[in-house]
Order: structure tokens, then C-alpha cells, then sequence
């Protein structure tokens, strides 16, 4: 085929995916450097603020300019998302903007709105404090968002923080994420290997056999899954009520709703793509090294571990990449069967984006997120030579 | 030496009744007569399989999965098969960059792919519709689909086409009789699979489907985060008994494919 009609057969999904993959990606992640809200809601307030650095006193044009923008921007409802943005850099300011808002709206058109005006609403108005964020938050681009992810701010001078002890709270939440994922990828692993031998060592007839004992809950919906873990281990669950009646316990044991129960729905959830790559590089280790060993005198145990599992290696690596990144972005598995110390990366992503609408740093921990997952895929690509991604 | 066979014989056996058990447990106490879920079951009964069957919201919801899950499957399958025949044999940085764009949506953390769905669509008023949930899901089903796909047709012998040819067949009559039929099975089981990503989804309907749009999955999402009773045994049955199907049907058409590729190699 004409490499030019090749190429018009590429257009449809290509340009599908662009315009519904591609694009509403870069869009989400752009609010990561991105200042929305404030440009919007105090344009005017802005250009006076243009030419002014903290440490010079603050323009006597910018009360005036201030209660404009109040005033345009109260009947579109943007000063509300303006307020609570520089509330998280400056605590006690959105109630005090809504505040002055409300209370301009409602003036005498003779009032003057000064300095005076403002200090009587809230003195945080006219602290300098106030406007060095306001400007910051007003850039077109900023690193406020990233900055937050790490758990890091802007000082009022510019210089680069830790937030306050109490409020840090991302870096916990990134570490707990890979510890979860490294939980996970353990468990999996350690399950997941004597299956693979047994498939591996076994007639073409009986490994079918136990590949479709793999594969069924592989097909079987994640909501069903879910639904059986919730069943078995909840409180008055199966597996509590059969060891209560045997008397092996005398009181429920907490195995979900807490770490535990989301590391093992999930290690049943993710063990087939630990199984399957496994089984496809013990498929391929011709069985007579193992025999060549022993008759070298090699023991059973030093066999295994000088030569099968060296061989094994880029199964064993194929499988952990695949299960750990599979678990970095895990959502639905946590929200049903953790607690709220169990909720990862993802969790902070999806409730920033519909709970309290803090889109710039969802977009921030979903960046994490995606470069954490890229540089994963980039790993186990290089280390498959290129085919790191296969189905069963 | 025995020891350790029986040791290891021990451990498999119980992981792979780790697998399956769980599922097969929830099975039983969907027939349960009363609403504890524990064994040993009070009694037998099907009144959650009549409060399940005669309910609107889990008839809405399987009719709309069903709708959702087939829609994005054809297009999927056309846009995909379209697609991999495009790439096929194709080097280069054009064809890496396309083969990167196609499978990343099944690296890329699903959550993201909806929540940047959710923003982008919004304002298009778009969430909240049929069209929308299809579109979301084409994006995550169509890998599904270029896979085997393209496989399959990187595998088909090119002197098919000549010999197609050679005895007068026309390059579209050559297309719908000779290549499409040989790449059928593939395109089959892509379809199947992008039709079970679609159909396990629950992350896009959270945030792209309103009340209207409420798939199977997100339904039982709902169940889930409330006290769950023993109708959703009920459908978790259902479900497994449908998706069983799919995998019935999946074994099949691999199986089809795998004699398919001898025979084609023996001669």
C-alpha cells in the first residue's frame, strides 16, 4: 500500500485521540502552572499592583481599582474562586475579600472605597502580605500548585518553604502511594511465581487448565471482585463469622476498610499481570539447564537460584513494572475497601477535582502521578526491549 | 525432594484458590433467604433475584452499559482496525509516535483520563450524556482493538493479496474476501476485550455519566459505599455469569485463531 494512503488511514483514531485524549490531558495538567482564578476576578486591580514590589507602600489606586473588579466580578461569581485561591497562601483572606465584596456592592455610590474603607472590613485587606500573594496569584504562570504537591511554598519574599508541619500532608500521600504499590508488587510476586512454575512445568493440557483458574477473575468485573472481598472479610463477614464459630478468635478482626484489606483486594485484583509475563519467560527456559545443573552436581536450592531464577529475571521485572504501575493509579479499589489513611495519589486527584475544585493542584498531584507512571513505563520498555505491554 | 513438590503443589493450590474462591463464595448467598451475609444460608430463596429483575435502576443500568459498551466497541473496532492497517509494517517516527498516542491511554492512570475527560467535556456539555460516556470509552477501549489487530494483520502472508490478484480479484474485492476474513478473529477478540473495558468501567461513569447515563459498575459503586445487602450478590452474580460468557467466547475465538495460524504455517 502507497505510504500516502497508509497515512490517511492513520488520520481518523489519530485525530480522535488528539482531540479527545490528547487535548483534554494537556488542558488538565495546564492548570498545574496555570492562574485561573484571580486574573479573571481582578484584572484592574492588577495592572495598578504592576509596578509594585513588596517593601514599597502599597498605591493608594488600588483600593479604588479593587472595588471595581468587585463589582464586575461579583455578578459572575469568580471573585468567590479568586478569594479561596489566595486563602491558601494567606489564611483569613477569603472571608475578608467576601466580606469587602459584599459590603461594596451594598454601598452608598458616594462612598470612596480607600484604605480606610478596607482596614474596616478587615485589616488583612491592606497588608502588604495581601497583595505580594495577590500579584503572585495573579501571574499568568506560577508554581504555586507544583510547589504545594512537595509540600513546599513561597515565603511573602519570594523564597522557597516548607509549609507548616501540620499542613503537610503530599509527600506522606506520594510515600503511602509507592509503599501500597510496593506492597502490592510484593505480594504479587511472592503468589504469583510458584503459579508461574507450576504453569510453566506442567503439560500444555493442565496448564491450560489453571491459566483459565488465572483468567476467569481477570475477566470478572472489578466491581464484582470488590463486592466478594467486601463479603468476606467485613465485619460480620464470612471469613469473622467461620472463626468466630470455631472459636479461633473471640472478637472480629478489622481485614477491611484499613490497609490491609485494600493491599489484598488489590493483590487479587493485579496478580494475573504478575502470573502471565511470569509465565511467558519460565515458558522459554529450556528445561534442560535445570537437568544440566544437577548432573553438574548443582543441589536442587543452588540450582534454582544460580540458574533459574537469574533466567527468570526479566519476567520477574516485566511483572513488577506492570503491577507496580498498575497500582500507582489505582482509585476505585482504595475508595471501597481502604480507610481515609489508605487513599492514594489518585484519590487526592479525583476529590480535588469534583469535591472542593482545587483544579490546579489535582492537576499538580496528577503530574506526579503521570511521571511517576511514564518514567515506570520507560523502565520496563527498556528493559523488554519494546514490548513491555501485552495482553492475555 | 518430595517434601518440597508437596510443599510447592500447597502453595499454587492455594493461590489459586486465593483467586478463584472469593468470587465463587458471593454466588451462594445471592440465593440467601435472609440478609445476613454468612454461612451456613437460613434458607434458599430467589427474592433478590425478583427485587434485582423487577427494579428500574439496575434494568436502566444494564441497558445503558449494554448501549455504552456496544457503541464504543464499533467504533473502536472501526477506527482501530482502520488504524492498525495504516501502521502495519510502517517504520519511522511517525509510526512510533502513533503506536505511543494509541496505547497510551492503558498506561496512563485512568483517573486522570477521566478527570481531564470530566473538564474538557464540560464545558462542551458533553458529561452527562450518552455521547460523552461513548466517547470517554472509546478512548480507553481502542488499544484494546489496535493490538491484536495489528498483529494479526503484521502476520498475514503479503502473496495472499498477489494470489488474490493474480486470479483477477479486484484490490477491494481482494480486501473484503481475502484480507478481512483472515483478520476477522482478531478483530473479534479485540472487540471482546475493548467491549469488557468498556463494561468494567466505573472510574469514567463517576465523573463523565449523571443520573442518566448510571452504569452497571457505577450502580454497584454506589451500592458499595452504602451498607451492602444481598441484591448485590444478586448482580455480582449476574455479572460474573455474563462476563463467564465473554470469556467463553474469548477462549474460543483464540483457540480459532491459534489452529488458524498452525495451518497456515504448515502449508
Amino acid at each position: 500500500m502507497a505510504r500516502s494512503r497508509k497515512t490517511v488511514l492513520l488520520l481518523p483514531l489519530t485525530g480522535f485521540l488528539l482531540v479527545f485524549f490528547v487535548l483534554p490531558m494537556a488542558w488538565f495538567l495546564s492548570y498545574a502552572v496555570r492562574e485561573a482564578e484571580v486574573p479573571r476576578a481582578l484584572p484592574e486591580t492588577l495592572e495598578v499592583l504592576a509596578g509594585w514590589t513588596l517593601g514599597q507602600p502599597v498605591p493608594e489606586a488600588v483600593y479604588s481599582a479593587m472595588a471595581r473588579d468587585m463589582v464586575e466580578a461579583a455578578d459572575s461569581g469568580t471573585m468567590a474562586n479568586a478569594a479561596r485561591r489566595i486563602n491558601y497562601e494567606l489564611a483569613g483572606s477569603r472571608s475578608a475579600l467576601t466580606k469587602a465584596a459584599r459590603q461594596v456592592r451594598k454601598s452608598d455610590p458616594a462612598v470612596t472605597f480607600d484604605e480606610a474603607f478596607f482596614r474596616s472590613v478587615d485589616p488583612i485587606l491592606t497588608s502588604p502580605e495581601f497583595f505580594a500573594v495577590m500579584k503572585r496569584a495573579g501571574a499568568a504562570v506560577s508554581d504555586h500548585y507544583l510547589l504545594a504537591a512537595f509540600d513546599l511554598q513561597k515565603a511573602p519574599d519570594g523564597k522557597i518553604v516548607a509549609v507548616p508541619e501540620e499542613s503537610r500532608l503530599y509527600i506522606a500521600v506520594l510515600l503511602r502511594t509507592l509503599q501500597i504499590s510496593a506492597l502490592v508488587m510484593g505480594a504479587c510476586l511472592v503468589l504469583g511465581f510458584p503459579v508461574a512454575v507450576l504453569l510453566a512445568t506442567s503439560s500444555e493440557k493442565v496448564a491450560d487448565a489453571i491459566l483459565i483458574l488465572v483468567m476467569l477473575p481477570f475477566w470478572t468485573s472489578l466491581l464484582v471482585r470488590t463486592t466478594a472481598w467486601i463479603v468476606l472479610l467485613q465485619k460480620e463477614g464470612i471469613i469473622n463469622s467461620a472463626l468466630l464459630s470455631l472459636g479461633l478468635i473471640s472478637e472480629p478482626l478489622a481485614m477491611i476498610f484499613n490497609r490491609m484489606g485494600v493491599v489484598i483486594a488489590m493483590t487479587h485484583v493485579l496478580l494475573p499481570f504478575m502470573i502471565l509475563p511470569l509465565y511467558s519467560t519460565l515458558k522459554a527456559i529450556p528445561p534442560g539447564y535445570m537437568r544440566a545443573a544437577a548432573s553438574l552436581g548443582a543441589r536442587p536450592l543452588t540450582a534454582f537460584f544460580r540458574v533459574y531464577l537469574p533466567l527468570a529475571v526479566p519476567g520477574i521485572a516485566a511483572g513488577c513494572i506492570m503491577v507496580f504501575i498498575l497500582s500507582v493509579g489505582y482509585y476505585v479499589t482504595p475508595a471501597l475497601v481502604g480507610g481515609p489513611a489508605d487513599q492514594m495519589l489518585s484519590a487526592f486527584v479525583a476529590n480535588y477535582t469534583t469535591g472542593t475544585g482545587n483544579w490546579g493542584l489535582a492537576s499538580a498531584l496528577g503530574l506526579i502521578l503521570l511521571v511517576v507512571t511514564a518514567a515506570l513505563y520507560l523502565l520496563a520498555q527498556r528493559l523488554s526491549g519494546g514490548r513491555a505491554i501485552s495482553l492475555g | 525432594m518430595n517434601l518440597w513438590r508437596l510443599l510447592f503443589r500447597l502453595i499454587c493450590t492455594a493461590v489459586l484458590v486465593f483467586l478463584i474462591a472469593p468470587i465463587l463464595a458471593v454466588i451462594p448467598l445471592s440465593f440467601s433467604s435472609n440478609s445476613i451475609l454468612s454461612y451456613p444460608l437460613p434458607g434458599l430463596s430467589l427474592r433478590w433475584y425478583e427485587s434485582v429483575l423487577t427494579s428500574p435502576k439496575w434494568y436502566v443500568a444494564f441497558a445503558n452499559s449494554l448501549i455504552i459498551g456496544v457503541a464504543a466497541t464499533v467504533v473502536s473496532v472501526v477506527l482501530g482496525t482502520l488504524a492498525s492497517f495504516g501502521l502495519a509494517r510502517r517504520k519511522g517516527w511517525v509510526a512510533s509516535a502513533v503506536r505511543v498516542l494509541i496505547l497510551s491511554p492503558m498506561i496512563v492512570p485512568i483517573v486522570l483520563v477521566a478527570v481531564a475527560l470530566y473538564l474538557f467535556l464540560a464545558p462542551l456539555q458533553l458529561t452527562n450524556t450518552m455521547a460523552g460516556m461513548i466517547l470517554a470509552h472509546i478512548v480507553v477501549a481502542v488499544p484494546f482493538v489496535v493490538i491484536p489487530v495489528l498483529t494479526a494483520i503484521e502476520q498475514l502472508d503479503d502473496n495472499l493479496g498477489r494470489a488474490a490478484a493474480a486470479c483477477g480479484a479486484r484490490p477491494l474485492t481482494a480486501f473484503w474476501r481475502v484480507t478481512l476474513p483472515s483478520i476477522s478473529s482478531a478483530m473479534a477478540s479485540g472487540a471482546l476485550f475493548a467491549f469488557a473495558a468498556s463494561f468494567d468501567d466505573v472510574v469514567i461513569a463517576l465523573f463523565v455519566a449523571g443520573p442518566d447515563q448510571r452504569t452497571l459498575p457505577r450502580e454497584m459503586y454506589s451500592g458499595l459505599r452504602e451498607t451492602i445487602s444481598p441484591e448485590l450478590t444478586a448482580v455480582a452474580t449476574i455479572m460474573m455469569v455474563f462476563s463467564t460468557m465473554l470469556f467463553l467466547l474469548m477462549q474460543t475465538l483464540q483457540r480459532r485463531r491459534r489452529r488458524m495460524l498452525q495451518s497456515a504455517v504448515r502449508r
